[in-house]
């Protein structure tokens, strides 16, 4: 086999691989689009939309989603305003503070964090996190939005420290120097000068966090409850999209069934979101990067 | 690391080892095989109390005990996928037919009686007992989003909020607790959290001063100190549940019978048909062990007869 021969196959295998994914995520939009256009042949797109009560399983049939949008941004928006603060603390610590040789110990160990089986957290936040919370606020029913929130939140953490401190890392050595030689503070350089530098870069960090914790399951499931509900309280059971799909998938559902059709509409609507935000986490990245160089 | 693959490697060593063993001890006159069972996560702790002593009668063969759902293991069932179904109901009309459809015939076995236990947090200081009416009143499909509070049920209870609890669509138990409570093809409200897993509603009812919530009785008995069990008045006096009321039916309209299911395709094996006998045979004394209520024996008698015709057709 001559060389050109040879080179002609390995770019074909590259190119397929290529397809493969593009062909997989193609292919998970066909279904889903295919699935819901047959799902709102039957429901409307505006009951869908406005109606409050979520019961498609049952006698007294409502398919609104607003309540599983509910509970899936209340655990969610708890997640990041842990993960958040946290996060970006953890990431100006090891990039502004900490030793080289401590950060290149530590934040291997972080990443962990998100190794960890998402079942496990679940777990964790069941039987730990709740138990405990309710020492606190005796109200607090045994599944509930706050304690799966705590957990995701902890879940997500890496996902933060580690994209933001990266970004920080990313900044020009020469700012810093400067900040420095002006006679700034190590704070002031930190947050005045690094955290503003490298905000596009934590921001897409912030809102890939969010939404992996919008398409978190596990963890939901297990110890947020199966009760869609519409509200913003946190200290009862509600039900998120993916939880929804998971219980519906795990039950004796008829397929082609409109039941079975409204987890597609679900699932649906999630991908939306996600892709809404890898959408504006792209954009952001282009439009606010900073350019020193 | 290295340390840690040999630690792995000797655990998993000792572990075949082990398995090993106990083959060995099996005598060649036994049999082996494999008995797969799907089905009601009510009628398992029966089917796995006469799992285990099964086994250690013949520890050749390998019964693996599935929760499914009563629905779920049926659908499992006509596919041919199961040897035995735990039920918790009837088969459906739906079912049945799916199963001539395939040429799939069955026997129906009762194997013992269960009650639905109505439980609250052992914190609620105000259910003293439920009526049927209030019940109703509570699971009607068109309570939903309406009674929210518990003292939408009954006036002098407090303005809390009322957190249900109950099994999902795929269980017996949801099928005959909605029968029985709210009318034949009724169904129940939605807004409650269901799950197919007893487990999770012990969970939420036992951590939840709002909780109500029902299941079979016998998941009751495994959780008593974390549960708080209400009496159901009928008309006719609040009556709990129990061994006794169950048993002789005092306990309406919340207890029936539960079942296993067996395939005509696994009676050819020579395995199922010992392990049901051995089941029927077995029962009255584990039924009770597990906490659920047997038959009176000589029903047990007609059972195993009935089994015998199924073999022989």
């Amino acid at each position: 086999m001559n060389r050109k021969n040879k080179e002609k196959i390995i770019e074909f295998i590259l190119k397929g691989s290529a397809a493969i994914t593009i062909l997989t995520t193609v292919g998970i939009i066909w279904v889903l689009l295919s699935e819901s256009f047959t799902f709102f042949k039957e429901v409307s797109l505006i009951d869908f939309l406005t109606d409050d009560q979520w019961t498609p399983l049952f006698a007294n049939k409502h398919f609104g989603i607003l309540p599983l949008i509910s509970g899936t941004l209340l655990t969610t928006v708890i997640a990041v305003s842990v993960a958040l603060p946290v996060g970006l603390t953890i990431a100006v610590y090891l990039s502004e503070y900490a030793p080289k040789k401590f950060r290149k110990i530590v934040k291997p160990m972080l990443e962990v964090l998100a190794a960890v089986p998402t079942v496990v957290y679940g777990f964790f936040a069941l039987m730990v996190v709740t138990p405990f919370l309710q020492k606190l606020i005796p109200e607090l029913a045994g599944f509930n939005a706050l304690s799966a929130g705590i957990v995701m939140g902890i879940m997500i953490i890496p996902f933060v420290s580690s994209l933001s401190e990266d970004a920080l890392q990313a900044v020009p050595k020469s700012l810093r120097n400067a900040s420095y030689g002006l006679g700034s503070t190590r704070f002031q350089t930190a947050f005045k000068v690094m955290v503003p530098a490298a905000s596009s870069g934590i921001i897409v960090s912030v809102i890939l966090a969010f939404s992996r914790a919008i398409g978190e399951t596990m963890i939901v499931a297990i110890a947020a409850g199966q009760q869609p509900r519409l509200t913003a309280n946190p200290l009862v059971p509600i039900e998120t999209i993916t939880a929804y799909i998971v219980q519906v998938s795990l039950g004796d559902v008829p397929h082609g069934s409109l039941e079975y059709r409204t987890i597609f509409a679900a699932g649906m609507t999630l991908f939306v979101f996600t892709f809404i935000l890898n959408n504006i986490s792209f954009w952001v990245r282009k439009k606010f990067r900073e350019q020193y160089d | 690391m290295k340390t840690l693959d040999k630690l792995i490697l000797s655990i998993t060593t000792i572990a075949l080892v082990a398995c090993g063993g106990s083959e060995q001890k099996s005598s060649p006159s036994e049999l082996k095989g494999t008995i797969k069972i799907d089905g009601s996560s009510t009628v398992y702790p029966v089917t796995e109390a006469v799992a285990e002593e099964f086994r250690s009668i013949q520890p050749g063969i390998n019964v693996t005990v599935g929760v499914s759902g009563t629905g779920g293991g049926f659908k499992k069932f006509m596919r041919g996928e199961i040897d035995i179904n735990d039920a918790s109901r009837p088969i459906k009309a739906k079912e049945a037919d799916a199963c001539a459809e395939i040429g799939i015939g069955y026997q129906e076995l009762s194997v013992a009686y269960d009650g639905l236990a109505v439980l609250v947090n052992p914190e609620n200081d105000w259910v003293d007992y439920l009526t049927v009416e209030e019940l109703k009143k509570i699971w009607l499909p068109k309570a939903q989003g309406q009674v929210m509070y518990w003292d939408q049920v009954r006036e002098g209870w407090p303005h809390e909020e009322l957190h249900l609890f109950g099994p999902g669509v795929a269980s017996g138990t949801y099928d005959y607790f909605a029968e029985a409570i709210c009318g034949k093809k009724v169904g129940t409200r939605g807004d409650y959290t269901a799950s197919e897993d007893d487990h999770v509603l012990v969970q939420g009812i036992a951590t939840d001063k709002n909780a109500l919530g029902f299941f079979g009785l016998a998941y009751y008995e495994e959780n008593k100190d974390k549960l708080k069990l209400i009496g159901v008045d009928n008309g006719n006096g609040v009556v709990m549940p129990s061994l006794e009321t169950v048993g002789n039916g005092s306990y309406a309209p919340l207890s029936r019978p539960i079942f296993i299911y067996v395939s005509s395709l696994a009676v050819e094996k020579e395995e199922v048909k010992e392990f049901v006998s051995f089941y029927l045979e077995s029962a009255s004394s584990l039924v009770s062990e597990v906490g659920y209520i047997p038959l009176p024996n000589a029903e047990y008698a007609k059972e195993i007869d009935t089994f015998n015709a199924f073999i022989n057709k």
